[in-house]
């Protein structure tokens, strides 16, 4: 019975040398071939997701600055619009009111004018009237005093030029007759 | 009687097999050789890296969906939390390579916990040799292409050396760069990954050995405690893996950083 005993000494470096030299060959080339997969599939593809999930984050930020700048921009566009919008109000209302104390003013002057002319032309007519009543009168009184003087006189002057010039005389002396009448108290 | 089994705590053996260095070797699956199980944990990984990440690349979109959420969480962990922190603005240059590291490292230290594989890939040290050896190529071009062959000056001589002690710097920081970096890198993720499967081992084989021993309920019980024991390894193992994919990018960008700094 002879059982199966490794001899230490086999090689001066016991274990620490390698069963078969391949060994080292194989485990460089397996290296060599995972390295190269590695390199060429692997760590490109992590590292372009990671450069596109940088740019998103990045990106992202620049558009929520970009947001938060338009949205102030709106903002100060929007209370410069407000601001004008007030200035104009007022400003219209302002202008209403002018032109609602010029209007009254120009009313009242028209009315003003108006009335003016309506109390001339009254005026007027009036006057024409009186001159008007003044000339019948006088026909008419001249008519009515010379068949009065007939009547009392008893003899017609209607067809006397001497009766015309006496009624003419009577009348203009009628005309001035306050002066007269007083002169004859 | 072989002097190890003689360690062992039970009388002739019964039969049962350490967990050891010899649980890291597999034959191979298929015609060839070196085509064994970590090989193709190697190349399923590498299968599911590829596909998990053009899956989550696939339709991306600004606003995320469940599925892009989680996918931006992993990769914003290497874009901002390690790469764009350590490299600052040059980092898109070096991410495609500190994210299939990460990727790749920790679905192969999960590997230790999945059915299936149970096995980490890293706890065969040719694989993190691979790992290492491609981060010194990656810093030393970095270095090469940022200063031109001003790199070896600012990589070898530290500002403020006197001239005098040109003769101890030099194989120091030489040694200190180009070989301990990568050597170290290696050490660290191959370490951890081979001691925690180990652990793992002891515990789930041991047990379940100790679990099924004929007539001895103590070894019965404590091999019961050991199996349930495992699963908080399990957890510590998951921490571990992932803390290792984190270290070696981290000081993957270090160093690139450190390659290409302005001042060294």
């Amino acid at each position: 019975m002879v059982p199966h005993v490794w001899v230490p000494l086999e090689s001066p470096l016991g274990p620490l040398a390698p069963h078969h030299l391949s060994e080292i060959v194989v485990g460089i080339v397996l290296m060599i071939i995972i390295w190269a997969v590695l390199a060429k599939k692997v760590v490109p593809a992590f590292e372009e997701m990671y450069h596109k999930r940088l740019d998103a984050i990045q990106g992202g930020m620049e558009r929520a600055e970009k947001a938060q700048s338009d949205a102030e921009a709106a903002l100060t566009e929007y209370k410069a619009q407000l601001a004008e919008a007030r200035e104009e109000s007022a400003r219209i209302r302002e202008e209403a009111k002018n032109q609602g104390s010029q209007i009254l003013a120009e009313m009242r002057e028209q009315a003003t004018r108006e009335s003016t002319r309506i109390v001339e032309n009254a005026r007027t007519q009036i006057e024409a009237e009186r001159t008007q009543v003044i000339g019948q009168l006088k026909t008419e009184v001249g008519g009515l005093a010379t068949t009065l003087a007939g009547r009392i006189v008893g003899e017609s002057l209607e067809d006397d030029a001497r009766a015309r010039a006496t009624v003419d005389r009577f009348l203009s002396e009628l005309e001035s007759g306050a002066l007269h009448a007083n002169q004859e108290k | 009687m072989n002097g190890l089994l003689a360690l062992l705590p039970l009388e002739g053996g019964g039969g049962y097999e350490a967990p050891s260095v010899e649980s890291f070797r597999f034959p191979g699956i298929g015609p060839i050789e070196w085509m064994n199980k970590p090989f193709w944990q190697a190349v399923i990984a590498a299968l599911l890296v590829i596909g998990l990440w053009l899956w989550a690349a696939r339709g991306l979109k600004v606003v995320p969906s469940k599925r892009q959420y989680f996918a931006e969480y992993l990769y914003d962990f290497v874009r901002n939390g390690i790469a764009r922190d350590i490299l600052g603005h040059d980092y898109r240059k070096y991410l495609p390579y500190l994210l299939a590291l990460f990727s790749f490292i920790l679905v192969n230290n999960w590997f230790g916990e999945f059915f299936l594989f149970m096995l980490p890939t890293f706890s065969n040290v040719g694989y993190a040799y691979g790992l290492a050896l491609m981060t010194l190529a990656i810093y030393v071009v970095a270095g090469f292409r940022k200063h031109g062959l001003g790199y070896i000056k600012k990589s070898l001589i530290p500002e403020g050396v006197p001239w005098y002690l040109y003769w101890l710097i030099i194989p120091l920081e030489f040694l200190s760069n180009f070989i301990t970096r990568p050597v170290t890198l290696a050490l660290r993720l191959f370490a951890n990954m081979f001691a925690g499967h180990l652990v793992v081992l002891v515990f789930v084989v041991g047990g379940s050995f100790l679990l099924t021993y004929e007539h001895n309920l103590i070894y019965n019980i404590a091999g019961g405690v050991s199996l349930l024991f495992s699963f908080a390894i399990f957890g510590l193992e998951l921490f571990v893996g992932g803390l290792q994919a984190y270290i070696f990018t981290v000081l993957t960008a270090q160093y690139v950083s450190s390659s290409i700094a302005d001042e060294h």
